[in-house]
């Protein structure tokens, strides 16, 4: 088998670990819609929370991501 | 025919030497001129935005004020009062990586936050300086640290590990954050700007038309490396006062 092929099956083994910031940002993100439904004057704080929550979750997928590009292109 | 174009992602984070052989013979590289280029606009901001002083502030001084405000209502809320203390070092990291981050997007810039050489050495430096920090305000008392208070005894010998493990990955961590983000952004640049071309090399003019489609990826993408290069100097310097809340409280 072409050898390449085994590298760019690897690249995409390697980008399944995107689907689990995937769940934790969808996470995130209902739990910021449901607590400004239900304190709608908390928004301006909870929107911050919400934001930071989600910068660190996207860089646990951007983990992964990252490693599928040194596979893909190194 | 010519050869398929191919997706070179990673040769965008090549160092090359600026200056000449000046800069060659003292390893003067692309990365260091944007350094000293966000350096010197953040200077220049506050210098010439402050300049007049008014007590109506123009819209170059608002801007310079808002800075200052963000950074240091961030220090007052996370630090708490003795935050004052660490502002400068806190506003000269968020606006050092703010800039670099944001004039890697221009074309033919340098994204030096994309090589974890200088991401570690900031978060080194962070972590370094939250040491001194809680060694210099609580002595021995530091290591106490590592014991959450009001755990049992006897769930010592585990805890401690655990809490001295997590405590060494901060700058891991930190690091590694930021250098991803950045890296990650443009490789998804350079890999949507390939397709275009390996669409229009196979396809020819039905190609070109369907290069759109990768083309407008890429616009939004650039809205949304906007929103990353401020989310990620943020985050780097929000955790940043949070260490230094947890070297100054201890606990």
């Amino acid at each position: 088998m072409d050898p390449v092929i085994g590298r760019d099956i690897g690249a995409g083994l390697a980008a399944i670990g995107v689907a689990g910031a995937g769940v934790g940002i969808g996470h995130i993100f209902a739990a910021l819609v449901s607590s400004v439904a239900r304190n709608p004057s908390a928004r301006g704080q909870v929107f911050g929370l919400g934001i930071l929550g989600f910068a660190l979750t996207e860089a646990v997928a951007l983990y992964a991501l990252l490693i599928s590009f040194l596979i893909l292109f190194s | 025919m010519a050869a398929p174009p191919t997706i070179d992602a990673l040769g965008q984070f090549r160092l090359t030497t600026a200056l000449g052989p000046v800069g060659r013979s003292v390893n003067f590289t692309n990365s260091n001129v944007i350094m000293v280029l966000s350096a010197a606009l953040l200077l220049a901001l506050l210098a010439v935005g402050m300049r007049r002083r008014a007590v109506v502030p123009g819209r170059l001084q608002s801007l310079a004020e808002l800075c200052y405000e963000f950074i240091a209502g961030m220090c007052a809320d996370t630090i708490g009062p003795e935050g004052r203390r660490y502002f400068p070092f806190v506003f000269t990291l968020f606006f050092f990586i703010l800039f670099g981050n944001l004039l890697g997007l221009f074309p033919y810039f340098f994204a030096f936050t994309s090589h974890i050489a200088v991401t570690a050495a900031l978060a080194v430096m962070v972590f370094v300086l939250s040491i001194i920090v809680a060694i210099s305000l609580h002595g021995l008392r530091f290591f106490t640290y590592f014991f959450p208070q009001g755990a049992p005894k006897a769930l010592a010998p585990v805890l401690i590990p655990i809490e001295i493990l997590s405590y060494l990955s901060r700058p891991v961590s930190l690091s590694i954050r930021l250098f991803a983000n950045i890296v990650a952004g443009h490789v998804m640049w350079e890999v949507f700007a390939g397709f275009m071309l390996i669409l229009t090399a196979a396809l020819g003019i039905a190609g070109g038309i369907a290069a759109v489609l990768p083309l407008a990826i890429n616009v939004v993408l650039v809205g949304f490396e906007l929103l990353v290069a401020f989310l990620q100097a943020y985050v780097f310097a929000i955790l940043t006062c949070l260490y230094l809340h947890d070297a100054v409280h201890l606990h």
